[in-house]
């Protein structure tokens, strides 16, 4: 620890960068630091909402409009925040976010919000934005922290969208609600697999594509 | 009336898993399945504070948030329903510090034992999702009182069955890209099918 007399003053940054840096910030949540893949945050909601694709893609931009403005707040008030309540703290304000999105999607997207029903409020306990404030937004600036929860939503985001891709295509035929699977298909006696709309095909497709991503990039968990 | 309880305990117990058919507490689940004596630890914490949560939070909706509850303070037509989320998610952090305090005053041996899973449970979906799924299927006080003690059993069951399962997969050869959370989720996979076949039971 330095005395405060020869701590040297933090050359002044500007708001707004983008170099290599704040890039990789963004991209690596991606492959090699994905959210659910690796970090093994926020599978509650990954799985729940995954039966068709409209329903997760509302599910993803929730999530990443308040992971982005949670990590915002988070950071602008976290010289603030006494490290003892924190957690308190962090959770007022994502509540408070939360209550905004059920708000807006009660409004203008009545029916997916409905089949959604407590999912939305789930945000709250989703880890990724405890984990992402506790782990990011709490030690950075609230620029970085934007793109942090940018970059974290979004690789949420691609996997939520990638098991819905499959669980519809398998479950119902239908992609988006629109017939995919041909009528001719069914004449020759193929089924929708029942078991892709019920829990259990969740947790399997999750644990493929787990499988597949881990394998892509080459990260193995020692047990 | 008992049948009914009985009913509702069942179900949400096994064909209605919160876990396996809701999929809520997944992280903690993940996260805390590795040894059988934790996982029983943290099962034991997440029924007792579902147990108190549910009722509590159950109260505080039909008398102050619900629409029209205001009406025995002579204001009934105030509907504070969008302030669910954050007075629950106050109750149960509220209610865990609450507990925390109270297992370390009167059985300091349990504290040791739960460690600090405790402070953890109140970012588990689980708690939250019960307290929400309670609101919107109406459920009254009794039937808050089972679901969440159910729940919680449930939740229980499923992650020491878990821990079990992962104390055997040790002893066997995983493709080095499953290994860990992939070989879970598709364990979980298995054990959610297993618990799908208690649908047909009928009280």
């Amino acid at each position: 620890m330095s005395s405060p007399a020869t701590e040297i003053a933090p050359a002044r940054q500007p708001l707004i960068t983008w170099d290599k840096k704040t890039k990789k910030v963004v991209s690596d949540p991606f492959m090699d630091n994905n959210p659910i893949t690796v970090q093994v945050l926020g599978i509650c909601s990954a799985l729940a909402v995954t039966i068709q694709l409209n329903r997760s893609l509302v599910m993803a931009a929730a999530v990443i409009a308040v992971l982005c403005a949670s990590n915002v707040v988070i950071s602008m008030i976290r010289n603030l925040i006494p490290p003892s309540i924190r957690i308190i703290v962090q959770l007022s304000v994502i509540a408070s976010l939360v209550i905004v999105v059920d708000q807006f999607l009660q409004a203008f997207l009545f029916d997916i919000s409905k089949q959604l029903s407590v999912f939305v409020g789930l945000i709250i306990t989703n880890c990724i934005i405890m984990g992402r404030a506790e782990a990011f937004a709490m030690a950075n600036p609230p620029w970085q922290s934007f793109l942090d929860g940018l970059g974290n939503g979004l690789g949420y985001g691609v996997i939520l969208v990638g098991v819905a891709f499959f669980r519809e295509l398998f479950g119902s035929g239908t992609l988006f609600g629109f017939q995919v699977v041909p009528a001719v298909a069914y004449e020759l006696g193929y089924a929708n697999m029942g078991l892709m709309v019920l829990a259990p095909g969740a947790f399997i497709i999750l644990g493929l594509m787990i499988w597949a991503q881990r394998t892509y990039t080459g990260y193995v968990e020692e047990d | 009336m008992v049948e009914a309880y009985i009913s509702l305990a069942l179900k949400s117990i096994f064909v209605e898993n919160i876990l396996l058919a809701y999929f809520l507490g997944m992280c903690s689940f993940l996260a805390v399945s590795k040894k059988v004596e934790t996982a029983i630890g943290l099962g034991a914490a997440v029924t007792f504070v579902l147990t108190i949560t549910a009722p509590v939070n159950w109260a505080l909706n039909e008398f102050l948030l619900k629409d029209g509850a205001l009406a025995w303070a002579g204001l009934p037509e105030i509907d504070l329903s969008f302030l669910q989320f954050i007075t629950f998610i106050a109750v149960i952090a509220a209610m865990v510090q609450l507990v925390e305090m109270i297992i370390d005053r009167y059985s300091p041996a349990l504290y040791a034992a739960l460690g600090i899973f405790l402070p953890l449970i109140a970012v588990n979906c689980s708690i939250l999702g019960t307290s929400l799924f309670l609101v919107e299927r109406e459920y009254d006080l009794g039937e808050s009182l089972v679901f969440g003690f159910s729940s919680g059993l449930g939740w229980a069951l499923a992650i020491i069955s878990m821990a079990a399962i992962r104390y055997k997969l040790r002893y066997s050869h995983v493709p080095s890209g499953l290994r860990g959370l992939g070989i879970t989720m598709l364990t979980t996979g298995l054990m959610a099918i297993a618990f799908m076949a208690f649908a047909g039971i009928q009280l």
